[in-house]
Order: structure tokens, then sequence, then C-alpha cells
């Protein structure tokens, strides 16, 4: 394994915090990577993949954390031993690094091409003629529209996609043997990261750079490594090429990462879910860190410490695997299917529509204040949600979805159309008469950290849900109670009801948010986002927890969301959004199987997959969103569209009705 | 651009106006015209006789606020003290003093002493300040970071007094190195403003370093300094060129803001050192009872610092390029 490999890490272990009881956020990890390939490192949030790769570069935050142990081999040159200043011939110039976040990544006051320059002039001895054909060389090459002009524009001039090519273009000017790219999409739109993935594995076949991905991603690692390493609670726990990785998983963690996956298949079940949290990594482990939440565990997994076992290319640590356990192995391969959960089949009863529903937001300028212009955030949507229906609302940022949200409840104005509620149109209501139908309509939202009042306990945050409606709960006493069940029906222990919400994980206050949410007894929930901060096995928790209770209460839900998998599980029907307006809508197997528009189209083949489905058609977006402040006339797709016609131009197209369940708006049709 | 700076410019009419109402309401909540006259003419021997011609002379007659034995609406509101005194601030043109001196002409004089002194401390006191705060951050979480925090919040927790008397009385008294109070035009001025910025530096030093270090602190852990230290750059390189130059904004556009009413001077150091500034002119005239000057000067200091906030908005678009005033 050591023939070619370009880096070597051996027991590398960083810890947070010099007191008595130290978080081992790095525990020993051991990986090496070969000359120009693609490893990557999956985990979950807090598993300490950000902190191996910052702990390579020696840039592990300082002084709060240190590197207690370890070796990481550089072509043989061991970097722990170096010198600050030799280091820095590393960082930049044999080892790059990308971030998750291109927006806070580059520096607000310098241009980008300055950004570039000054690490070509750092590294490089060039003149300034050359530095600059150079910088304008790479911004070309990450498919930078005319670099020319681009060189002097400021990080804030271009939009997420551009900086994160210009964070790449800056980590290519060192010419590096190794690329740390540390969830380089994670923040991007899907089209988006469909073209930032492509553009990597681009640059890495022109200059043979290795990659370390750093993922919590499975279908991104799907598309992109060659090696994966599976890590957990500071440690690596798989390594497996990706083909083995994705065909047969080893590790019972890497099994239920899996599981937890909301797909088509298991709409039928509930998700997997792994019981208990992380555990704390501030002691000393004496077994296995996954054993109390894994389901094949057995006493031994408490009492001692699993080894590695190599095999040929894939290797795991996990007593399972111990030859000396034979009998043990057979529980292996015994997957368990999540517990069934049937689907729900919504009513004929229409109970919320939307007809031709528009927010404009002014734009003022000039001495008086002037309107001069308006951002159609929501120009003209019409839709229509049946009771016990989940209707997915999909699209990327910024075409509007979060703002149908907020003015179907009436936390935005509307500019014109209509919101019915029953026989109300609630946009014409006065204040007061529309708060006695506000708790018929419930928002859960994208942040839990944000959407409580730290300052409330949890209890006083629901209660302030059933005091706040006009046919709330009068007594206290029954309050009280109610509150409890409803803690106990979202999974959490009503003794805890006296807690802040700081004391909770981001899984349990999304939790508290879906409990305050039903204690105002509502019809219609508006999910903006709920599953998009959380991990993947947390997320699977809180979509289990949203179809029981739709089951349980009959609830009708607007989930609004870019995470096509999301919909797949959950969705009865699917309205596609592209800038205010619904391209496409319709129930969900038409428009997943069949879709119609270009744009669903493209949407659809950006999502990366985690089979290698080589007869995919690829289509790739160019360009990006258009402002809204001024949408393209015509069709405001046709900027972007593969079969752009002349009438595309010139007047959008009328809804063309493919089926009873599903239209579509294009003139293809 | 223009248009903002219309429409700021605007905006501070009503300020202006508002300042002066109650400038004008705390002053004659306290005084009445009779207590101003008796106090120029001094309390022996006057008589209500002398104290009439006194406010007519000066036009104290008339009612404060609203004169309600004039004839039509409009000189009920214009006939009156405030009407008479606030208008013409408008114009610049702050009429007399009690005793008869043009205010104009004082201004304009005791502006150049007040000067003298401002300028020099805030230009070296920002100097010793960033770089005192970025020792500290250079060397933060050891013991040179955690000694200057402490240096910091000694020199703030004590009396800016106590550093002039106790200047004055070591450098002027003990040593006689330069005098205790006092000033003379030209050159020679140059001996008796040394004390006084020395002490306007040493006393601001400690809440300044504070404030820029934590700056500087919360610059150095942004994404983008992450990155900076990525590309291989040594920490100088990166404290300079990354975390300086973000830091700076704030603290450029902090010192925008109190250029303008360096002209007003200092009023503490220039009672203190004798300086004939604008600040010592203040003083002086609330302990007179002046209601010309006191209203001139907050009228002025007032403008000032409005001009100050608009050159801070304008400033910001020179030194940070995501800036853009429009409308």
């Amino acid at each position: 394994m050591t023939t070619n490999s370009l880096l070597n890490i051996k027991n590398l272990s960083t810890w947070i915090g010099n007191n008595e009881a130290p978080i081992r956020a790095v525990d020993g990890v051991d990986f090496s990577i070969q000359q120009g390939e693609t490893f990557a490192l999956l985990g979950e949030s807090g598993c300490g993949k950000s902190m191996t790769a910052l702990s390579l570069l020696r840039l592990n935050p300082q002084p709060a954390s240190d590197i207690v142990s370890g070796q990481v081999e550089l072509d043989g040159q061991d970097l722990f031993t170096l010198s600050e200043e030799d280091m820095q011939h590393i960082r930049g110039r044999r080892i790059a690094m990308i971030f998750q976040e291109p927006q806070s990544s580059l520096n607000p006051v310098l241009t980008v091409g300055q950004q570039i320059a000054e690490c070509l002039d750092w590294h490089f001895d060039l003149s300034e003629e050359q530095i600059e054909t150079r910088a304008i060389e790479l911004l070309d090459s990450v498919g930078i529209p005319d670099p020319v002009k681009r060189i002097k524009d400021y990080p804030h001039q271009l939009s997420g996609g551009m900086k994160q090519r210009v964070m790449i273009a800056i980590a290519l000017a060192g010419e590096p043997e190794l690329l740390i790219a540390d969830e380089p999409t994670t923040a991007l739109d899907v089209t988006i990261q469909a073209q930032i993935l492509d553009l990597l594995k681009q640059v890495q076949r022109d200059t043979g750079m290795a990659i370390l991905l750093i993922s919590h991603d499975l279908a991104v690692v799907a598309q992109m490594a060659d090696h994966v390493a599976v890590m957990y609670a500071g440690q690596i726990v798989e390594i497996a090429n990706r083909e083995q990785f994705f065909s047969a998983h080893q590790h019972p963690y890497s099994a239920k990462l899996f599981d937890a996956l909301p797909t088509e298949q298991k709409r039928e079940q509930r998700l997997t879910v792994i019981k208990g949290n992380v555990p704390e990594l501030n002691k000393v482990f004496t077994g296995c860190r996954f054993a109390d939440r894994c389901d094949l565990a057995w006493q031994h997994c408490h009492d001692a410490i699993p080894k590695w076992y190599q095999v040929d290319d894939q290797g795991v640590r996990c007593h399972l695997y111990d030859p000396e356990l034979a009998d043990k192995q057979e529980n292996i391969r015994q997957t368990k299917a999540g517990s069934p959960l049937s689907e729900i089949t919504s009513t004929d009863k229409n109970i919320l529509s939307v007809s031709n529903l528009k927010v404009h937001f002014p734009i003022k300028k000039g001495i008086l204040q002037r309107v001069t212009g308006h951002v159609r955030a929501v120009d003209g949507v019409t839709l229509s949600l049946k009771q016990a229906e989940t209707i997915a609302l999909v699209g990327e940022s910024g075409c509007g979805k979060t703002t149908v949200g907020k003015a179907i409840l009436g936390l935005v104005s509307t500019t014109d159309g209509q919101v019915h509620f029953g026989k109300q149109v609630l946009n014409e209501l006065s204040e007061r008469k529309l708060k006695t139908y506000r708790n018929s309509l419930q928002i859960i939202f994208q942040d839990p950290y944000s959407s409580m009042n730290p300052r409330m306990t949890i209890s006083q945050v629901i209660e302030e849900a059933m005091i706040s409606q006009s046919s709330g709960i009068k007594s206290k006493e029954e309050r009280a109670k109610r509150i409890d069940s409803l803690l106990e029906r979202v999974g959490l222990r009503p003794e805890n009801k006296y807690r802040y919400p700081h004391e909770f994980s981001g899984g349990q206050r999304q939790r508290i948010c879906i409990a305050r949410a039903l204690a105002a007894e509502p019809e219609v929930i508006i999910c903006d986002e709920p599953t998009s901060a959380l991990d993947v096995s947390v997320q699977a928790q809180i979509l289990n927890l949203l179809r029981e209770i739709q089951h349980e209460f009959g609830l009708s839900y607007l989930f609004i969301t870019h995470n096509i998998s999301v919909v797949e599980y959950l969705a009865q029907r699917i309205a596609v959004m592209y800038l205010g307006r619904i391209v496409e809508q319709g129930n969900r197997n038409e428009v997943l199987k069949t879709p119609k528009h270009p744009y669903t189209q493209a949407l659809l083949a950006a999502v990366p997959k985690l089979e290698d489905d080589k007869n995919r058609e690829v289509i790739r977006l160019e360009g990006e969103l258009p402002s809204p402040a001024a949408p393209p006339k015509g069709c405001h797709f046709h900027q972007r569209c593969p079969h752009v016609m002349a009438k595309c131009l010139e007047s959008y197209p009328e809804a063309t009705i493919m089926s009873t369940q599903h239209e579509v708006r294009c003139f293809l049709y | 651009m223009l248009a903002y700076i219309i429409r700021r410019i605007l905006y501070a009419f009503p300020i202006l106006i508002g300042v002066n109402a109650l400038t004008f309401a705390l002053f004659f909540m306290v005084n009445t015209p009779d207590d101003m006259a008796r106090m120029q003419l001094g309390a022996k021997h006057i008589t209500q006789e002398s104290i009439d011609t006194w406010k007519q002379e000066r036009g104290y007659d008339k009612a404060l606020l609203w004169n309600s034995q004039a004839s039509n609406l409009a000189e009920k509101a214009s006939d009156t003290i405030f009407f008479d005194k606030s208008l013409s601030l408008f114009i610049f043109d702050f009429g007399q003093a009690d005793d008869g001196r043009d205010i104009g002409q004082d201004i304009k004089t005791r502006m150049w002493p007040s000067l003298a002194i401002a300028v020099p401390t805030l230009i070296i006191g920002l100097m010793v300040n960033i770089t005192f705060a970025l020792l500290m951050v250079f060397f933060r979480a050891t013991y040179v970071d955690l000694g200057g925090v402490i240096l910091c919040v000694i020199i703030m927790s004590i009396s800016s007094l106590f550093y002039i008397i106790g200047g004055q009385f070591l450098v002027g008294k003990l040593m006689q190195i330069v005098p205790i109070s006092g000033y003379s035009e030209g050159m020679g001025a140059i001996k008796f403003i040394i004390l006084p910025i020395i002490i306007g530096v040493i006393a601001g030093i400690g809440s300044g370093s504070r404030w820029y270090r934590t700056l500087f602190l919360e610059e150095a852990s942004k994404d983008y300094v992450r990155t900076a230290r990525a590309k291989g750059f040594s920490e100088l390189r990166v404290l300079f060129r990354h975390v300086l130059k973000n830091a700076m904004i704030p603290i450029l556009t902090g010192v925008v803001v109190v250029l303008p009413t360096l002209f007003m001077g200092s009023l503490i150091l220039e009672s203190f050192f004798g300086i004939p500034g604008l600040g010592s002119y203040t003083i002086d005239a609330i302990q007179a009872q002046d209601f010309a000057i006191v209203r001139a000067m907050v009228f002025l200091g007032s403008v000032l610092y409005i001009f100050g906030l608009v050159l801070t908005d304008l400033s910001y678009t020179l030194v940070d390029p995501r800036v853009r005033l429009d409308g």
C-alpha cells in the first residue's frame, strides 16, 4: 500500500482543550492517499473529519487544539518535524485546501485577481506580468467566463458557484500534489454542485493531483471517490475502495448510514435510525465507540477495543470481523428492514389552495425613495393541497419557494392572488379575523437553532403556541398535561420540559419545533427545509416522525425542499419552481420518472446518485439563476435551456396538461 | 450617491431644529432672561430698569417660545426669542456674545489651538493603539497578550484627571521640562501642547487598544484568514495583509466620524492646561451663563457630528468594496 502513496497518515490524534478531560476530536487516525486518486473522508458532523484535514496541514485552531501524536508523511517527508517556515512551503504549494463556505472563505476587500496573485507571488519567482497572465489562465481553467474582466471583481460581485471556482483557482495556483476539499459543494445548489464536482474531476484529470474529499454526502462520495474512509467519533471505522464500499460495506455504522437514506423504495417503511447519540469524546474508551448504538453489539463490544482488520483493499474496525470470533460473523449480513409504515392516502377534500399568488418586494431608489422596480419573488403560483396530502415544493435557492410558504401563512403580505383555506380567503382577512385561522396553519423552519427563543424553556415555547390560539386550552393544568403528551409524542422525555433550547441537539430541537406546531392542532403544516441542517441519521428520525404524525392527525404538508431523495420518500405530488413560478407539477411518479420541463430534467440529472448509472443522460445546466428583479423576457428559463426556440424569447408558456395529474409550462408540449 | 448625500442633508434639518429646541428648553428651564442680565451686569446695585434695558438691547424682552400678544399666527410663532436667535444659526450667523464679542470671530481664532492639540493626539493615539493591539494579537493567548489586556484595563480604570494633574506635577513642576499650562502663538506653542498631547494619548490607550484588539481577533477568526494560512503565508503576512486590512474598516470609519468634531476641542484638557481653544471657550460660557455661546457651540457640535456621520458613510464606499450608497 505504500508503493506510490503520496500522503501517509499514522496514528494522528488532535485533542481540543488542554484541561483534564480534553475532547479527542481526532483519535488515532491512519490512512494513506495514492498519487492522483480521490480519497473520501465520510462522516457526520462532529466526527472529526475537518479537524483531521486541518491537522495534517498543521492548521488546527490554536491554542484551542493540539496535535498530541502522529505522523504525516508527504512523499516520505514527515510534515510534523518541519519548522513552521518550511511548512509554509508545503501549504498552498504542495497541499492546497478549499472550504465549505466560498462566501466567507474569500477576503472581501481584495479582488479575485489579488487573491490569486498573492499566492503565485509567495510561492514562485515570477514577474508581475507573468503573475497576471497566470492568474487569468487559472481563472479561465476553472471555467470563469471573461477572466480578463473578472480578475478585477471583488468576491461579493460573484455568485456562490463562481466563488467556489475562484477558491479552486487559488488552490491550483500553487500547482499542488494534493487538494483537500472540505465539503466543497455543501453550501451550493444541486445544479451548481454538479458543475463544481465536474470541474474538480476535470482539474484532476488535467493535473494529476490527488484529492482528499471531505463529505457527509454518500452520493457525492459515490460520484467522486476512488477510496472511501468512514469516520465515527474521531476514528476511522472502515476503509474500502469505492466499488467494495458501495456494494459490500462492512461496518455496522456504514450500513446504518445507507439505511437511513430516504429513497423511493423505502416509502412503505420507516427509515432506519441510529439509536442514541454520538458518545462524548472527552473520555478514554474501553470498548467499541459505536457499541451503544449498534444493533449487532454484544458484551464483548463494550469490553474490548476492536482492532483493525484488513482484508485486501478493505479494512474495518469491528469485532465482527475478528477471525477468532468467527461464530459471530453470521450476524454481519443480517440486515433489518425498517418497520412498515403504510402510505397515507389523501382524501379528495381540497383543504388549501393558492391561486395566482404574487409577492413582489419593491426596490426603492432616489431622494424620495420612489419605487423603481420589484423583486418578483413569487410571480403567479397556483397550487392546491388535499387533506392528508404531501406536496413537495422543489427548487434552487432564490426561486421563491420559502416566500410561497410565508405568504400562505400571512407572514409576508401578498401583492396579488388568493390563498383559500376551506371557504375563507386568508390573505383578504383582517389581522383580527386571520388570527382565528392561524392555529390551522403552522410552520416548521429550516434552522432549529434559531427558530426558538433562547430565553424560554421548551415548556414555555410549546405553551405559547397554545395560549396564542383563541380556541386554546384555558386551564394551566390541562396545558401542562398536553405539553407532556406532545413531548412524548415527538420522542422527548417530558421531564426535560424545563430545559432551554440550547441544551438539546439539532434533531431534538427540530422535534420541539414539531411539538410546538402540533400544539396548535393544525390541519396544514408548512415544512420549510426541516431536515437540511441535520445529519442523515437525524434526518431519518425527523422524516419518520413527520410521517407518523401525518397518519395520526391526518395532516397535510407543504414540504419545501431542495433535496430530491427526501421528496422521493415523502411526497405524493411535486411542484417544481423556477424564478417565482411553478414550471411543472404533477404526482410524484410522473414528475420524477418522466420529467417534462427541461429545468426539471436538468435538476433531476444534477442530483448525485449512489448507483453508478452509466446510461444516465448527463444534462448540465450552464450559468445560474437570473435575478428575480429582472427576469428574462419570455420563458424565464430560456437562457439556460438546451431546447430554446424562437418563441421562448417572446412570451411565457401557458400550462400544458400532460395528464390529469401532471401539467407543465413549456412550449415543447 | 449624490441622491444619498442630499437625502442625508435634508434629514439633518429636523435633527438640528430638535437639538436647538432642546438646548433652548434646558437652558431656560434653569435660567430666565432676568437671571442672565443680573449675571452680566453684576449682582450689586441693580435696578429693574437696567435689567430691562439689557434685555431689550439683546432681544431677550420677547416671549420665549410663543408670543400670545402678537396679532396673527405667523407672528405668534416668529416674534419670539427662540425664533429670532435660532434661525440665524442655520446660515452660521452666531450673533454676539452677551459681552458684545462676535462669536463667529471667536470661533475662527480659537479653533486653531484646539486643532493643534486634537489632531496630533488623534494621529499619534491611532498609531500607538494599533501597534499595541497588533502586538497583543500577534502574541495572542500568551502572557504578552494577557499582560497587555491587564495594562489596558488599569489605564482605563484611572480617571483622566489623574493623568492631567499627575503629568503637570511630574513633568511640569518636578522635572520642569515644559510649562505647566498656558499658550502662545506660532512655533512657541509647541512646548505648551506637548504635555496635553502625550496625556491625551495615554488616557486613550486603554479603551482604544482593547477595542482594536477585539476587532483584530474577530477578523483573525474569519474563514478567509484560514484560507490565507492555507495558502502558506507567514503569520505576519496574514496579520498585515488580511487581518489588518479588514479590521481597518471599522477603525478608519470610527476615526472619520470624529474628524469634524476635532474643531470643538477637548473640554477638560483645554481647561486644565489653559489652552485658549473652543473647549475652554464652551466651559467658560457655561459658567458665565452666556446662552448665545452655549447655543452656538451646541449647534456647531451637532452640525459637525452629522457631517461626520455622512463622511463616515462616504468613507465606507472608499475602503469597503461591498458598500455602495444607493439613493
